[in-house]
C-alpha cells in the first residue's frame, strides 16, 4: 500500500495525473465513477487529490494493488444503490464544482453536465426535459413576476432537482403543489412542462 | 275480593263491546264526520278511564302495582290503541292533512277540532310517526306545486311577500294545533320549497332589486334567506357582483381622478347603507362589499384626489369630511405603500411649490392616514412637513443676513432632509454667473449655521424670475432654473444652437427641457435658437410651464425594490423569534405581517426565502425540505 500511495502521489497530485489514472483504469474522467471516487475520498478540490485523500480512497475501496484499484473503480457506481449515500454523493458532486473560494453557485453549463452524468441514469426522461428547460430558460423571459432568467444554481437548487424527480411523477403534474417549500425553479419548471404538453 | 275480579272483567267487557261499537261507527262516518266522531269519543273514553281509575283506584295502587301488572289508565290506553287506533289511524290523518290544505287554500276550519284529534296521535305516542311524517310531505308537495306556479307568474317582490306570508301562517299553525316540536322541521320544509329551490330564479331578481333600489324588498329578502344555512352567501355573493360591476362601470368611464374619487366614496356610502339597513349589519354583506371594492379602487385616482383637494382648499369641515372618506377608502387599496410614494411625491410638489393651501389640513390628513395605517406610513411625509416649517424660519434668518452684508441678491432656498424626500435627480448644470454668485452667498450662510452638512442643489426644482426686455415691452418669466438658465445664454449671443446650448449648459440630452420658446416648439439638435426680440403677450408676467414628467413607472419600481427589502426583513424577523418554521406557516405570518402596507406576493416571498438560504440566514431542514432553520 505504501508503494502504490508513494508511487501515485507522484502522479495524481494535478490533474493530468487524474487523467493518467483514468487511462490507466480505463474509465473515462467525465464517468460518473471516477466522481464516485472522489467523493470516497472526500476530495476538496477539483482535479487535485491530496495524499490524506487519495489514503482515504484506496483504504475505502480495500484496494492496494494497481488491478484491485482498478477493478474497484469499475464497480463504483453499485456503490449507489443506497438511497443515503446517493443523496449525500449528489450533494457532493455540486459542491465538486465549486472551485473559488466564495462561490456558492454553479453555472448553467456545468449543472447541465453534472446533471447528465450524476442523475441520467436513473432519471433519463426527466434530466432531457430539465436540461432543456435550464437551457431554454435563459432565452425565456416571461411576463410573469419572475424573470426566468437562470445563470447559476446554487446548492439548494440543486437539492431540489433530486427530490422533485423523486416525489414528483411527471406524468400527474396537477397534483403538483407550488404552495409548498418547492424552489422557485422548480415551480417554473413544472408550469414550463405544462405548457409544453399542452402544445 | 273475588267479587271485584268479576266485576273488573264485566267491565272489561264492557269497555269491549263499547269499542266495537265505536269503530263501526267510525268506519261509516268519513272526513270532517269521522274526525268529530272519532274526537268525541275519545274524549268521552278518556273520561271513562278516569272514572274506572278513580273506581278502583285501591286495587290500582296496592293489588296491581304489586304485581307489575299495568295500571287502569295505561290499559285504558293501551285498549283505544289497539281496538281503535289502529284502524282509524290511517283515515284519520288523510282527513287532517286534506283540512290543514283546506286551510292554506283559505277556507276556515276548526281549529280546536283538528287540535284535539292531533292530541290523539301524540297520547298514542305515534305523532312523529303516524301524523308528522306524511304531514311533512304533503306541506312539502303542497308547496313544491305553489312555488312552481309563483315562480313563473309573480314578480320577484311579489313572490317573497307571498313566501313571508306562508312563512307565517305556517308558524301560527304549528301554535294553534300542532305538536310544537314541528315547527322547526315544518319551517325547513316550506322554506326548502319555496327559496332554496328557485333560489337561483330568484337571486336574478336579487340583480333587479340592487339595480332599482328597493330596500325594502332587499330587507324582505335578507330577513327571508337569513334563516337558511349558508342561505346568506349567494345573496352576498349577487350584491357583490353588483357593487363591483357598478364600480369598474365607474373607472371605465375614465373621468378625471378627482371626481373618480369622488364617485367612489358616494358609491361606497350607497352600499354601507345598505349592508347597515338591509342587511342588518351582517359580516358577510361587510365582506361582500370590501371585496368589491378592493377590485377596482384605483391607487393613483386616490393620491391624484387628495393632492387636488389639498391644492384648492376650501373650508375646514367639508375638507375634513371628504379627506375622511379617502381615507376610509384607502382600506380597500391592497397595495398601500405604492399608494403612500404616490402621495409622498405629490405632497412633496405641493409643498415645495407652495400649492398647498392650508398646511392645517395637510397635517390633518397626514394624521387620520397615520391612524389608518400606522406611523410607518406616515413618518417620511410628517418629516416633509415639518422640514418646511424649518425652511421658513431659515429662510428668514437668510434675509437678515442678506441684508446684513448687503449681497443684492434675491434668493429663497428651502433646505431638505435628503431621508424624508423622494430623491431627486441633481444635475450638473453650468450656473450663469448671477445664479453663482446666489450658490456661494447661501453656503457661506448656511456653514454659519450649521457644519458638518453637505448641500446638493437640485435645480431641477428651482423656479427663477427673469426680466425679459422684450421690444414692445418688458415681461417678467416665470420659469425653471434650467429654462433661466438657458435663457440668460441669450444675454451673450443672438442665435444659439441646440447642442451648443447643452454644452454650455453641461446638460445631457435627458436634462434639456422643452420650453414654450417663442420660435418653434419641436427641437432637434441642429436647430438654432434665437432671442425673439419681437416677443410680447398682454400679461406682464408670464409662467411657463414645465411638461409633465410621467413619474409612475419610477415610482413603481422604486416601491418594488423597498418591498424586496420589507420581505426580507419579515422574514428574518420571523425565523429569529421562531427558529424552527415550516414553509407555509412562514408565508402566512410573512403575507400578516406585511398586509398593512402591500399585498406580498406569494412567488415574491418564496423567491426572498431562496435568497436568504444563499445568504446564509436560513437553511433547508435536512430531515423535512419543508421546514426551515434560522442560522444565527
Amino acid at each position: 500500500m505504501q508503494l502504490l500511495i508513494q508511487c501515485c502521489v507522484l502522479w495524481f497530485v494535478s490533474p493530468e495525473g487524474i487523467e493518467a489514472l483514468c487511462n490507466d483504469v480505463n474509465v473515462n474522467h467525465t464517468d460518473v465513477r471516477m466522481l464516485i471516487f472522489a467523493w470516497k475520498m472526500k476530495a476538496e478540490k477539483q482535479g487535485y487529490f491530496s495524499k490524506d485523500e487519495w489514503r482515504r480512497g484506496l483504504k475505502c475501496l480495500g484496494a492496494d494493488t494497481r488491478p484491485k484499484l482498478k477493478k474497484a473503480i469499475e464497480g463504483l457506481d453499485k456503490e449507489l444503490k443506497v438511497p443515503e449515500c446517493f443523496e449525500d454523493f449528489y450533494s457532493y458532486a455540486f459542491q465538486y464544482c465549486l472551485t473559488e473560494e466564495k462561490q456558492r453557485s454553479v453555472d448553467i453549463e456545468t449543472i447541465c453536465e453534472l446533471l447528465n452524468i450524476v442523475l441520467k441514469s436513473e432519471f433519463p426522461n426527466q434530466v432531457n426535459l430539465l436540461v432543456e428547460y435550464l437551457k431554454v430558460g435563459k432565452q425565456l423571459f416571461k411576463l410573469i413576476y419572475v424573470q426566468n432568467d437562470y445563470r447559476a444554481l446554487n446548492m439548494d437548487q440543486w437539492r431540489s432537482f433530486y427530490r422533485f424527480f423523486k416525489e414528483v411523477d411527471f406524468h400527474d403534474l396537477e397534483n403538483y403543489d407550488s404552495s409548498q417549500a418547492w424552489t422557485v425553479i422548480i415551480d417554473n419548471f413544472v408550469e414550463w412542462l405544462k405548457e409544453k404538453e399542452k402544445n | 275480593m273475588e267479587r271485584k275480579t268479576i266485576d273488573l272483567e264485566q267491565c272489561w267487557d264492557y269497555m269491549q263491546k263499547g269499542i266495537t261499537k265505536l269503530m263501526k261507527i267510525l268506519r261509516e262516518r268519513h272526513d270532517e264526520f269521522m274526525l268529530r266522531e272519532l274526537e268525541e269519543r275519545w274524549i268521552t273514553h278518556k273520561v271513562m278511564v278516569r272514572w274506572l281509575s278513580r273506581f278502583f283506584h285501591y286495587l290500582d295502587q296496592y293489588f296491581i302495582a304489586g304485581r307489575y301488572l299495568p295500571p287502569l289508565n295505561a290499559v285504558g290506553l293501551t285498549c283505544f290503541r289497539h281496538l281503535v287506533y289502529m284502524e282509524v289511524r290511517d283515515n284519520a290523518r288523510k282527513a287532517v292533512i286534506t283540512r290543514i290544505d283546506k286551510e292554506r287554500e283559505g277556507e276556515q276550519i276548526d281549529r280546536s277540532l283538528l287540535k284535539n284529534v292531533v292530541d290523539i296521535f301524540v297520547e298514542m305516542d305515534q305523532y312523529e310517526e303516524d301524523f308528522e311524517v306524511q304531514m311533512l310531505e304533503d306541506t312539502a308537495n303542497y308547496y313544491k306545486s305553489k312555488a312552481t306556479n309563483w315562480i313563473e307568474v309573480e314578480s320577484c317582490p311579489d313572490y317573497m311577500l307571498k313566501a313571508e306570508d306562508c312563512l307565517r301562517r305556517e308558524r301560527e299553525r304549528v301554535t294553534h294545533y300542532l305538536h310544537f316540536s314541528t315547527e322547526q322541521k315544518l319551517v325547513e320544509k316550506v322554506q326548502h320549497e319555496l327559496l332554496v329551490t328557485h333560489a337561483n330564479q330568484l337571486l336574478d331578481g336579487v340583480r333587479a332589486l340592487l339595480r332599482d333600489d328597493k330596500v325594502e324588498d332587499l330587507s324582505r329578502m335578507y330577513r327571508l334567506y337569513q334563516k337558511i344555512p349558508k342561505g346568506l352567501d349567494p345573496v352576498a355573493n349577487v350584491f357583490k357582483q353588483h357593487v363591483t360591476a357598478e364600480g369598474t362601470a365607474l373607472v371605465q368611464q375614465a373621468e378625471e381622478a378627482s371626481s373618480l374619487v369622488r364617485k367612489f366614496i358616494e358609491l361606497h356610502d350607497k352600499y354601507m347603507t345598505y349592508v347597515n339597513d338591509c342587511f342588518i349589519n351582517h359580516t358577510l354583506f361587510h365582506k361582500a362589499l370590501k371585496e368589491a371594492f378592493e377590485v377596482f379602487c384605483n391607487k393613483n385616482a386616490a393620491a391624484t384626489f387628495c393632492d387636488n383637494i389639498l391644492k384648492k382648499g376650501g373650508s375646514d369641515e367639508a375638507i375634513e369630511e371628504t379627506l375622511d372618506k379617502v381615507v376610509k377608502l384607502l382600506a380597500y387599496i391592497s397595495d398601500k405603500d405604492l399608494y403612500a410614494e404616490f402621495y409622498r411625491k405629490k405632497l412633496a410638489r405641493r409643498l415645495l411649490f407652495d400649492r398647498s393651501a392650508n398646511e392645517d389640513h395637510e397635517k390633518c390628513i397626514l394624521t387620520k392616514l397615520k391612524q389608518q395605517c400606522g406611523g410607518q406610513f406616515t413618518s417620511k411625509m410628517e418629516g416633509m412637513v415639518m422640514d418646511l416649517t424649518l425652511a421658513r424660519d431659515n429662510q428668514m434668518k437668510f434675509e437678515e443676513y442678506l441684508r446684513d452684508n448687503t449681497h443684492g441678491i434675491d434668493l429663497t432656498v428651502t433646505v431638505l432632509t435628503t431621508g424624508f424626500w423622494p430623491s431627486y435627480k441633481s444635475s450638473d448644470l453650468n450656473l450663469p454667473v448671477e445664479m453663482l454668485k446666489c450658490v456661494e452667498v447661501f453656503k457661506e450662510f448656511y456653514e454659519t449655521k450649521t457644519k458638518h452638512r453637505k448641500l446638493t442643489w437640485i435645480h431641477s426644482l428651482g423656479t427663477c424670475h427673469i426680466i425679459g426686455k422684450f421690444e414692445p415691452k418688458t415681461i417678467e418669466l416665470v420659469v425653471s432654473t434650467y429654462q433661466a438658465a438657458a435663457l440668460l445664454l441669450f444675454n451673450s449671443a443672438h442665435k444659439l444652437s441646440y447642442s451648443e446650448i447643452m454644452m454650455q449648459l453641461n446638460l445631457t440630452h435627458e436634462d434639456v427641457i422643452l420650453s414654450k420658446e417663442p420660435n418653434t416648439t419641436t427641437i432637434s439638435p441642429n436647430d438654432t435658437f434665437e432671442f425673439n426680440y419681437k416677443f410680447t403677450d398682454k400679461m406682464r408676467r408670464i409662467k411657463i410651464p414645465l411638461p409633465p414628467v410621467d413619474e409612475r413607472k419610477k415610482v413603481i419600481e422604486d416601491v418594488d425594490k423597498d418591498r424586496r427589502y420589507a420581505i426580507d426583513a419579515a422574514i428574518v424577523r420571523i425565523m429569529k423569534s421562531r427558529k424552527v418554521l415550516g414553509h407555509q406557516q412562514l408565508v402566512l405570518e410573512c403575507v400578516q405581517q406585511l398586509g398593512c402596507m402591500f399585498k406580498p406576493d406569494i412567488k415574491a416571498i418564496k423567491k426572498r426565502i431562496e435568497d436568504l438560504i444563499t445568504r446564509d440566514y436560513l437553511e433547508r431542514d435536512k430531515e423535512n425540505p419543508n421546514t426551515f432553520n434560522y442560522l444565527a
